[in-house]
């Protein structure tokens, strides 16, 4: 019934004037748009709508009062319109299942703050936080590299990685100098300079089959800046030459977890998605599409569908040839 | 939304939350401005009412704890009320720590579905004079990202407590099945969102993969259908399950190939033609044929039967992708 941007411009009207009670100094207009993610253009419409409503009678004694000096707003007269409104059930969802979620993280420094903040914010949501089962996250705990990793981090040194790639199937030795550690996914990441790459890569802990911490301090020099994950922890290769996919349902994830240009769905396969990535390397292509068992069909280049189909001929060739293929070898 | 509405809104809100009493709805139309006016017609009545149910049902739904009763016994209708206890957000007062903790939490939400809900909890903290640093700068940088299109109907599902049906294929179905379910939750398990809930088909509890259901799931029925059992522990029916069957799983890889798979897998020692037998366990038997598929000739399934005909079937479509 009610659109999103109903509710949501509801639920600041009724925020904003406890929001500004709570700073009796007043709040630079600036700051106050910020912190409520919208517009400075649509805060000032709030106020001059805020200053319409009040108390019945509504006269000027009943009507909220709001102040501007320079660039900052205070409110004079709140018409009761005290403390915020309590959490919502989705609200109260989404910052305990959160806090539980940074209390599960191992080696998590603050576990002592968020612990605290856990149990204030449960006792505040009060009847909302009944509902709370709803959303469960479970991180995976058991990386033995984090606590070297962290170590590092704090300790401002370089680390020493033995990684594994899963792109070429191999096991590299190189050093690094940790940036940050995130978790995208449910998933551990050291975010890091790379001296070997020379460029800043992200090392997936459960990747790293040995790490330590070396003397030397952490120098990342100052190219490397922090990436953006919010697309995903694969950065996208805008020139890199094309390749274009079509996912059956069990493999539209590819198009979530890797960059792609375009995704439009298509009827074959039923369901399907047909996606543009881009990829200079082609052996990667290889994997992703033979580990995704016919469930992504190669539309270019050529050449990969090719390769993909050799590499499962020959392999075919061996289970064909294979004494071993005899059912009383089958446990 | 029209600012008159919202206007009216903010006055209604103001209005009931400012008396003890309650108010009736023809009070309440005298009294608070935008509402249709009483000019003796019908028509007029029949606006109002209209206007008045919609208004009633949108403060509901953003949780203003609107009540309805009658203030004393000679009252001849219900009237509202918005007891102030309920509505205001309790007492709370964080540490800088603490508040550093909460900005950090909520971060967790920043690109998935529960990004909007993160963020007005957020302004409702600050609101009630917490100061949430979101800035702060910690080492960490968390995300839960859901980024599965079934997340949001199924998670609401659960949130209501209603019947939900949708169609679930897994991977070596060849068609999606129906599945009629009662949700008790979702959750991540290892980077992955499941459904966990009843299936009243097999009247048994169930996970499943959200990335496997096919299209949008159906709410059915009437809110608060069902009860999930006390106590349940969502990520403990997940792991359960998830640990439940174990599959062995030996095959045979070329020397020097396959680090992926030697990094989890017990040696058994080498075969004649020198290559490495391997042992495995998996409790996604069809996930690791995916895998072992993607090293092509240089890793052979030995057994069991049932993963070496899944990778076999893998390459046999992979080998029919180009003549």
């Amino acid at each position: 019934m009610s659109t999103p941007s109903t509710a949501d411009r509801m639920t600041r009207l009724l925020t904003l004037v406890p929001y500004l009670r709570a700073r009796p100094d007043g709040v630079p207009l600036a700051e106050a748009a910020r912190d409520f993610g919208v517009p400075e253009r649509q805060l000032r419409k709030d106020f001059e709508l805020l200053w319409m409503c009040g108390l019945p009678g509504y006269g000027p004694g009943d009507l909220i009062d709001l102040s501007f000096e320079g660039d900052r707003v205070k409110v004079v007269f709140t018409a009761g319109m005290v403390r915020p409104l309590r959490l919502t059930t989705d609200e109260a969802v989404a910052l305990i299942v959160a806090l539980r979620t940074l209390l599960e993280l191992p080696g998590l420094a603050e576990r002592d703050a968020v612990s605290r903040a856990l149990a204030k914010v449960s006792s505040a949501a009060g009847h909302a936080a009944e509902r709370i089962t709803p959303v469960a996250v479970s991180v995976d705990a058991r990386e033995q590299a984090l606590a070297v990793v962290r170590e590092g981090l704090e300790r401002k040194r370089a680390l020493h990685l033995t990684y594994y790639v899963p792109t070429r199937d191999e096991r590299t030795e190189r050093t690094v100098d940790p940036m940050r550690l995130l978790l995208v996914d449910g998933k551990w990441y050291l975010e890091a300079w790379c001296r070997r790459a020379e460029g800043v890569r992200l090392f997936r802990l459960d990747r790293v089959d040995d790490v330590r911490v070396l003397d030397e301090p952490a120098a990342p020099p100052p190219q490397a800046h922090e990436r953006d994950v919010e697309g995903g922890v694969y950065q996208p290769e805008p020139d890199a030459p094309v390749v274009r996919l079509r996912l059956a349902h069990q493999a539209r994830w590819v198009a979530e977890y890797y960059p792609v240009e375009d995704a439009e769905p298509v009827d074959d396969p039923p369901g399907g998605l047909a996606v543009t990535l881009r990829t200079a390397d082609l052996a990667w292509a290889r994997r992703l599409v033979a580990s995704l068992g016919g469930s992504a069909l190669v539309d270019e280049p050529a050449e990969l569908a090719e390769q993909v189909a050799a590499h499962a001929r020959e392999a075919l060739s061996r289970y064909t040839g294979d004494a071993q293929a005899a059912p009383s070898s089958a446990g | 939304m029209a600012a008159k509405r919202a206007e009216r809104l903010v006055n209604l809100v103001i209005a009931l939350l400012g008396t003890r009493q309650y108010v009736t709805a023809a009070r309440i139309r005298a009294t608070v401005p935008g509402y249709e006016p009483d000019d003796g017609s019908e028509r007029a009545d029949e606006a109002f009412k209209r206007m008045f149910e919609r208004d009633k049902a949108e403060l509901r739904e953003m949780g203003v704890p609107l009540e309805t009763g009658r203030t004393s016994v000679f009252d001849t209708e219900d009237g509202y009320r918005i007891a102030r206890a309920d509505y205001e957000l309790p007492e709370i007062t964080l540490t800088g720590e603490e508040a550093a903790a909460v900005g950090l939490a909520l971060r967790l939400w920043e690109s998935a579905q529960l990004a909007g809900a993160a963020h007005s909890a957020l302004v409702k903290l600050k609101a009630a004079g917490v100061d949430v640093d979101t800035a702060r700068s910690i080492p960490l940088q968390p995300r839960l990202d859901a980024g599965e299109p079934a997340f949001e109907p199924v998670y609401a599902a659960a949130r209501d407590r209603r019947q939900l049906e949708f169609d679930y294929r897994r991977p070596d179905d060849a068609e999606p099945g129906r599945r009629r379910v009662q949700p008790w939750g979702v959750v991540a398990w290892h980077g992955r969102w499941y459904l966990v809930g009843l299936d009243l088909d097999r009247q048994a509890p169930r996970q499943f993969r959200l990335s496997r259901v096919v299209g949008t799931p159906k709410a059915i029925g009437p809110a608060d259908a069902f009860e999930p059992p006390e106590g349940v522990d969502l990520a403990e029916v997940v792991a359960g399950q998830d640990s439940g069957e174990e599959h062995l799983v030996v095959v045979r890889a070329r020397p020097g190939t396959a680090i992926g798979l030697r990094r989890r897998a017990v040696s058994l020692g080498a075969t004649d033609e020198d290559e490495d037998r391997l042992e495995l366990r998996t409790n996604d038997p069809f996930r690791l044929a995916d895998e072992l598929a993607s090293y092509g000739a240089d890793v052979v399934v030995e057994h069991p039967a049932e993963v070496r005909t899944a990778v076999i079937e893998r390459l046999t479509r992979l080998a029919a992708m180009s003549a």
